[in-house]
């Protein structure tokens, strides 16, 4: 295990409590609304903020460890960070952004400016090192952050949402240069997003911390099939209800039950995905087992289909076809039929 | 059409302000007699004025900016208890009465002063009435002009920079010198403009504290404020001169220092 | 026994400063307590500096005397009262601490009649009190050890001082030209420096910080205060009253007090 850490702070508007372990080579997200608490975290792990209790400690070396008194300072710990909006400096060129650390450890100039021309060449910037950083795009700019980020060499990689700050394209192309650099780095990264897509594609495992503690871990695949709060059921766009399994039926906390295919037992949480639900204008004939009156709240068209949040005694999220929404002749306050097949419902332990 | 878009209750009040401020300066330029121009302007005393008054008022300059750039981090940096004082403190020569700032200073560094007759037992060196008692009078008014310009730049620039460059392993000190002072550089000309610009005019407290002797601390204000006892035309030749050369240098700086200010936005 | 010196020569000064101004001479008819339909209204003054005690204590005398009749008072340098006079401030009296800045009022046509010479000064070495130098004369002037004070050659006193040096064949070094008595003797009181080169009322008026020394040299640089009405005084009876007061036996009296002398 490389970073151990134990964040305690309990200072500002919110206080954090986290624990959480990278392995070299693995990155792990994050993930959480805005407040959770997850900037505090990163800014201590980075030593820019001294927590009020707690350990971290990467390759066995204690960075902060509170009992024992010991804080090490940002600017003596080996690490690399990537901000939100790129933080380069405005008034040094590209090449000496990226030399900038280099040379506050040491290196000779000479050195520190080869590093960092090896490093705007890694990232693709190797014909911008002359510039200003004013002049370059979002994307550029990204890659020439990491690129100051990672010319140490540092044990340990901290990025704090770093594709927010892109347009949707850049952002993909970023995305996939920023996953091919972490696949080659050997040191542990923490990546704080709120974006599910970036911590699916970037993670090895998901942490999500919300109000200052960690709710859910696991994969991302695990946590985006079951996730264990609305906040992350929304963000992975399922619909999530608490309840209580009674054999093939569970019992929800908000009332109304559901059919499911497995037998449950104890406290469970459902989980049902948009596009298993289907809407008709009126009680379905063949008395479907999961069918519940509802009424459009919303509804926010995504490519060819619109996804509309439908209010009643169980909400959901239900994707229509285009076609089909205009058929139905659906508006925000439409009465509708919503039904699932048992089987399309997932069910898992609370 | 562009007249059109200044509303009045801003171009009224904005267009009194330029005759307000320039009204007083032109009839300094009607009065001034041409046709002894030149015999004043070449008089013994001015040029030496003249030379002392740039000098100082570049010393005092310099050690503003060697000083109060740091007192100005200190206040809109560090979270040290009495800081609120402290900037109390620092504006109190802002509104002092300039000629009690001399005798201020007398109280502390004349040779009768707490640490001036300490200097003069131990190295036998008295302070006023020298060009450097010049240079301390100057620096002592005009320092909270630029104490305050750069704290409001230090406030106003983005604090996360220096959070980057802790993690590229710059310590304050570096930080500090490879990111801060560059990121408001401009605030620090502005500051050190204001600060020079008034240690050009300063008046109160040089007379009182160095004096007034040519050459060594007769600056252009006490030349000028002397000039007027006897002889108005030539002091109204003393002001234009200094006006001149004070608008001549500032616009000469303002292209080097302040034309590129957008860049650390 | 320095300090003792001092004193003496102190109190010589005042002594023949009194025996000079003690005869009636010049007083014009001391109409003022006599006429009981008197002046009324208010007479404004304009007058030196220097004369500020004096003149505030007449005027009140003035007034006291007078029923319904305020002496409201402007004080400040000659020349800036001349400056203030010939662009057209409105004054009943105009009291000047030398002839020239009289003389800038009397060549605008502004005074009514022929200004007159109504008392003088003279310089005194002004020291701090205990005399820490040793200052014993005009000669100190030229000594390089001192720090020395005078006033600039753009001042009255100032004037006064190179006249008096000139006579004096003494070169002086002084550290400083003040702008004015009241900086040089600032600088006296806070002992900042040994002596200083300003009027005997000056040196009444700084109270006990400062001690004066008399020098037979200041004779050669009397300085003469004139005093005329203002040809447009809003208020003639007034000003007549004031300058009559100031001219009579007991206005003398009162200057003298203040360190002045009789012209």
């Amino acid at each position: 295990m490389s970073l151990q850490a134990h964040v305690v702070v309990r200072r500002g508007t919110l206080p954090v409590d986290v624990g959480l372990e990278v392995a070299d080579g693995e990155v792990l997200a994050v993930l959480g609304p805005n407040g959770a608490g997850k900037s505090t975290l990163l800014r201590v792990l980075a030593g820019l903020l001294p927590p009020d209790g707690g350990r971290v400690a990467v390759d066995g070396r204690p960075w902060d460890d509170v009992a024992a008194g010991v804080h090490l300072p940002a600017h003596r710990r080996p690490l690399g960070m990537v901000f939100q909006d790129h933080l380069l400096f405005p008034h040094l060129s590209v090449l000496d952004n990226v030399a900038f650390g280099p040379r506050t450890r040491g290196a000779s100039r000479a050195a520190a400016r080869r590093a960092a021309a090896g490093w705007l060449d890694r990232v693709g910037l190797a014909d911008l090192g002359a510039r200003r950083p004013g002049q370059l795009s979002g994307g550029q700019a990204q890659r020439a952050a990491l690129a100051r980020a990672l010319v140490g060499d540092p044990a340990l990689l901290l990025l704090d949402e770093p594709l927010s700050a892109l347009d949707a394209r850049t952002r993909l192309a970023v995305r996939a240069e920023l996953r091919r650099h972490l696949a080659e780095f050997g040191g542990s990264t923490v990546l704080v997003t709120h974006d599910p897509v970036d911590a699916t594609a970037l993670a090895d495992r998901v942490l999500v911390v919300e109000d200052g503690a960690v709710v859910q871990a696991g994969t991302p695949a695990d946590v985006a099939r079951h996730p264990r709060t609305d906040y992350v059921a929304r963000l992975v766009g399922l619909s999530l209800l608490p309840g209580t399994g009674e054999g093939l039926t569970v019992r929800l906390a908000g009332g109304g039950t559901v059919a499911v295919a497995e037998p449950a037992a104890g406290p469970v949480l459902v989980a049902i995905r948009p596009e298993s639900v289907a809407l008709y204008p009126s009680r379905p004939a063949g008395s479907p087992r999961n069918a519940w009156p509802a009424r459009v709240a919303g509804a926010t068209p995504h490519g060819s289909t619109v996804r509309c949040e439908l209010d009643g005694e169980v909400p959901l999220l239900a994707d229509v076809t285009a076609t089909a929404f205009a058929e139905l002749g659906l508006a925000p306050g439409s009465p509708v039929w919503a039904v699932v097949k048992a089987s399309e419902v997932t069910v898992y332990a609370r | 059409m562009r007249r059109e878009r200044t509303p009045a209750p801003l171009l009224v009040p904005a267009t009194l302000a330029v005759a307000f401020l320039v009204l007083p300066l032109a009839g300094l330029l009607v009065r001034t007699p041409w046709t002894q121009l030149g015999t004043l302007l070449t008089a013994p005393g001015v040029g030496q004025a003249l030379r002392l008054s740039l000098l100082s008022a570049t010393l005092a300059t310099a050690v503003s900016v060697v000083l109060g750039v740091p007192l100005a981090w200190v206040l809109a940096r560090s979270r040290a208890r009495g800081r609120a004082v402290l900037r109390a403190l620092v504006t109190v020569p802002l509104v002092l009465p300039p000629v009690v700032g001399g005798v201020a200073l007398f109280l502390v560094l004349g040779r009768q002063g707490i640490v001036g007759s300490w200097l003069a037992g131990t190295t036998g060196v008295t302070i006023p009435f020298t060009t450097a008692a010049v240079v301390i009078a100057e620096t002592f008014v005009a320092m909270p002009f630029l104490v305050i310009s750069v704290e409001g730049a230090l406030r106003a620039a983005d604090a996360r920079y220096e959070d980057a460059a802790a993690t590229l392993g710059a310590d304050r000190w570096t930080t500090f010198r490879r990111v801060t002072l560059p990121l408001v550089a401009p605030g620090v000309a502005a500051g050190a403009v204001l600060c020079w610009a008034r240690a050009l005019g300063e008046f109160g407290a040089t007379i009182t504290f160095a004096g007034n002797f040519p050459g060594t601390t007769q600056t252009m204000p006490l030349a000028v404020y002397l000039a007027l006892q006897r002889d108005p035309q030539a002091a109204i030749v003393l002001s234009l001169v200094l006006l001149l050369v004070s608008v001549a240098t500032l616009l000469l700086l303002r292209d080097r220092w302040l034309g590129r200010g957008g860049a650390a936005g | 026994m320095r300090s003792g010196r001092v004193l003496a020569a102190l109190a010589a000064a005042v002594l023949t400063a009194a025996g000079c101004g003690g005869g009636d001479d010049g007083a014009a008819a001391s109409t003022a307590e006599a006429s009981p339909g008197g002046p009324t209204g208010t007479v404004t003054v304009f007058a030196a500096a220097s004369l500020t005690d004096v003149f505030t204590d007449l005027g009140q005398r003035l007034e006291d005397d007078h029923d319904g009749l305020t002496v409201q008072f402007n004080f400040a340098g000659s020349s800036a009262l001349a400056t203030q006079l010939t662009q057209g401030a409105p004054a009943d009296v105009f009291a000047s601490a030398n002839g020239t800045q009289m003389a800038v009022v009397t060549d605008a046509g502004l005074a009514d009649g022929e200004p007159a010479v109504f008392t003088a000064n003279v310089l005194q070495i002004a020291v701090p009190a205990g005399n820490p130098a040793g200052v014993t004369g005009l000669a100190d002037f030229g000594r390089e050890d001192l720090t020395l004070a005078v006033c600039a050659p753009e001042v009255p006193c100032g004037a006064a001082a190179e006249d008096v040096f000139a006579a004096a064949g003494v070169t002086a070094r002084p550290d400083t030209q003040e702008e004015d008595v009241r900086a040089a003797l600032t600088k006296v009181e806070l002992g900042e420096v040994d002596a200083a080169l300003v009027y005997a009322t000056d040196v009444v008026a700084a109270g006990d910080a400062v001690e004066g020394i008399a020098f037979p040299e200041a004779e050669d640089a009397v300085t003469d205060y004139p005093l005329c009405t203002l040809a447009a005084a809003p208020n003639p009876d007034g000003a007549r009253a004031f300058v009559d007061l100031v001219r009579s036996a007991e206005g003398q009296q009162a200057l003298e007090a203040a360190g002045f002398r009789a012209p």
